[in-house]
């Protein structure tokens, strides 16, 4: 059975042509960049050409490029730096529905001493903008909100966001792991001063990430060492990884015009023809601005792990925003910060398309999800409930 | 992704008894919406009005919740109403041939609807939900006082849970019952709770030290205590500890898991030291070894 794979948000396909150019770099071509002789000069060319490809895509210089082992460390980096940097202030800004690898952090923050804000949501996961503009305040030493949301995909107005806290002299910085490659992104004409990028999401291996730091922002590495990066991240580089993802960020540039059409035209038809056949469905955040590859959809009276292993019997590969998913025992934080009701929080399934997401795929999906859902309606004491009154 | 047994996949896949008996004798329902399961269960009895002839289910819930469930149904066929109530979680866990520790509430799911049918049946008064966030009236007779708000869980039904599957840290309490899994605000008293399981396990006669020991006695005294005494109140904590050496009246251990690097593992050294001087002799020095 082959596997139709919609789980993009989480890890994503290394595109071909992108393992191709990493290749040599392990059993041939595995000079240490930092090394004097020509063996290992050559794998800096590459190295070096890698960091434009990505400036290139982000619209930043290559100086401004700093390589990380995964986004997780960017973000980590780009927080702890600005608390050190301003070691007088103690407040830190972020958004309930931030990925762990930002929350996480900033929660620790406070059993340290530090204000932590936590921005809400509206019903459609849009950020509460008056809500941020009275948190900034001159103790804000960081304000760190993702570009776009990895569960509902919702976008936030990052630029706005950006001025409101440049306004204050705090540092910004955004996580912008599932916005890149899916939106167009222009750092040159931003006020934005950090931002993560990984490279698994857009058909690089996992294990690389970007730090974006913008020239003349105050930075303290969190890696001491050698002087790899120009001493912001010392360790050898992963020179493979780092070679891949420059060739995917240039693939990401090329193809940003069928994420936002092609791709979305098969996210807007999973969707519409979803909402078409099964009663009582939500689109989580179907009101804000999204990207266009991200479908979470609810199902009311029934619960997101069944679905998930039902659909995992075809091959179809989602995932949800269930409880019994991840082991935790309530639904995920994203959606209950949007106050989605529990009658279908529980019910969340969350389809992330890619550029080889093809048609046949998403008929199969339409096709196979409403007997899916009704059968488990069946066999749900509220799902009878429900079916009796249609 | 879950490690599922092939039993727990097939009862999931193709499960057994689901619907419902119009003419049903007992009827048990637990958990909501809210919660993220719910478990409807259906009763027939024989003309005895002794042994269940039928048994038909409703599930909302995840994989191991409708497999819970299918199995329970499955298990009780033919069985009388006393024999069914012998039935507990991990036999239902047992039948499936085990479940993912963090998914034994399941099986504790399908045992609550069992004993609240059952007990209706009887005649026993059965609260009905009255919270949204209700889950599990097993004692109906009982009343008992919400500990988890979040999941609406009574301290009797945690005891009972406590006790019956030899719970020990309240991570287990949670994986069994939910309890804590929500803002995590009752887990103190969750602690407090298999503390408590603990001491009833271990009914305590007075313990005096006593008056002259041989080395050979005191150094299994010491040991004694250790498992008796201290051990089960750092499992309750997440921590434990073990005994690396004995020499006279120094006593040398050492903390483990949740203890080890523990800020305040100084504190619980002077604890264990105090608990080891009343019971067993006075000059007794516990230091705490990194090893």
């Amino acid at each position: 059975m082959k596997e139709i794979y919609l789980d993009n948000n989480a890890t994503t396909k290394v595109d071909e042509a992108v393992f191709e150019e990493m290749r040599p770099y392990f059993c041939e071509l595995y000079g240490n960049p930092s090394s004097m002789h020509f063996f290992g000069g050559q794998v800096q060319q590459k190295v070096d050409e890698a960091r434009r490809r990505v400036a290139a895509l982000l619209g930043a210089s290559p100086d401004e490029i700093i390589f990380t082992a995964c986004g997780t460390e960017s973000d980590n980096a780009a927080i702890r730096s600005a608390l050190e940097v301003f070691p007088e202030k103690r407040h830190v800004i972020t958004s309930r529905v931030e990925h762990p690898a930002v929350l996480t952090q900033c929660r620790n923050l406070t059993q340290k001493g530090y204000r932590v804000s936590e921005i809400g949501v509206d019903s459609e996961g849009r950020l509460d903008m008056e809500e941020l503009k009275a948190a900034v305040d001159d103790d804000t030493a960081i304000v760190t909100l993702m570009y776009a949301n990895n569960e509902t995909g919702v976008i936030f107005p990052i630029e706005e966001i950006a001025a409101i806290v440049k306004a204050k002299g705090a540092l910004f910085h955004t996580d912008a792991v599932q916005a890149v490659g899916k939106v167009p992104i222009n750092l040159a004409a931003s006020k934005i001063d950090m931002l993560s990028l990984s490279g698994h999401k857009l058909h690089a291996p996992k294990g690389i990430g970007v730090l974006y730091l913008r020239r003349g922002t105050p930075f303290r590495p969190f890696l001491v060492g050698g002087h790899q990066e120009k001493s912001r991240r010392a360790g050898t580089e992963n020179a493979a990884a780092i070679i891949a993802l420059g060739k995917a960020c240039e693939l990401a540039g090329q193809s940003m015009t069928i994420e936002n059409t092609q791709v979305k035209a098969l996210r807007d038809r999973l969707q519409s023809e979803l909402m078409a056949r099964i009663p009582h469905a939500r689109i989580n955040g179907g009101a804000a601005e999204r990207l266009p590859n991200t479908l979470n959809i609810a199902f009311e009276f029934v619960e997101g792990e069944a679905i998930l292993l039902l659909l995992n019997e075809l091959g179809i590969c989602a995932s949800s925003g269930s409880a019994c998913t991840s082991g935790s025992l309530e639904p995920s934080h994203v959606l209950r910060a949007m106050g989605v009701p529990f009658t279908c929080a529980h019910g969340s399934i969350r389809f992330s398309l890619s550029r080889y997401t093809t048609d046949a795929e998403i008929d199969t999906v339409i096709r196979e999800l409403p007997p899916i859902i009704a059968h488990l309606r069946q066999m749900s004491p509220f799902g009878r409930e429900f079916l009796k009154e249609q | 992704m879950w490690d599922y047994t092939p039993t727990v996949k097939e009862h999931f896949l193709n499960p057994r008894n689901v619907g419902d008996i119009p003419d049903a004798d007992a009827v048990g329902e637990v958990g909501s919406l809210a919660c993220g399961d719910a478990l409807k269960l259906y009763l027939k009895l024989d003309d005895n009005k002794d042994k269940i002839v039928d048994a038909k289910f409703q599930t909302f819930g995840c994989a191991s919740a409708i497999a819970s469930s299918s199995a329970l149904t499955e298990m009780v066929k033919g069985k009388t109403l006393d024999e069914a109530l012998a039935i507990s979680n991990q036999d239902i866990a047992e039948f499936l041939g085990g479940l993912p520790e963090e998914k034994m509430h399941c099986s504790v799911m399908g045992q609550e609807a069992l004993e609240v049918a059952i007990a209706k049946y009887r005649g026993h008064e059965v609260k009905p939900h009255d919270h949204d966030h209700d889950h599990g009236p097993a004692y109906p007779d009982q009343e008992g006082t919400i500990v988890c708000k979040c999941f609406g869980i009574t301290d009797v039904f945690l005891k009972k849970v406590i006790e019956t599957n030899k719970l020990t840290t309240a991570e287990q309490v949670t994986h069994f019952t939910k309890a804590g899994g929500g803002c995590g605000g009752c887990i103190p008293r969750i602690k407090e709770l298999i503390a408590e399981v603990m001491g009833n396990q271990q009914p305590e006669e007075p313990r005096k030290r006593p008056e002259k020991l041989s080395n050979m006695k005191k150094m299994q005294m010491i040991q004694e205590v250790l498992e008796r005494d201290i051990r089960p109140l750092l499992w309750a904590d997440g921590g434990d500890l073990e005994l690396i050496d004995i020499d006279g009246p120094k006593v040398q251990v050492a903390f483990r898991k949740a203890c080890a690097g523990c800020a305040s593992s100084g504190y619980t050294s002077r604890v264990v030291e105090q608990k080891l001087r009343d019971l067993v002799a006075e000059d007794i020095v516990v230091e705490e070894v990194t090893a």
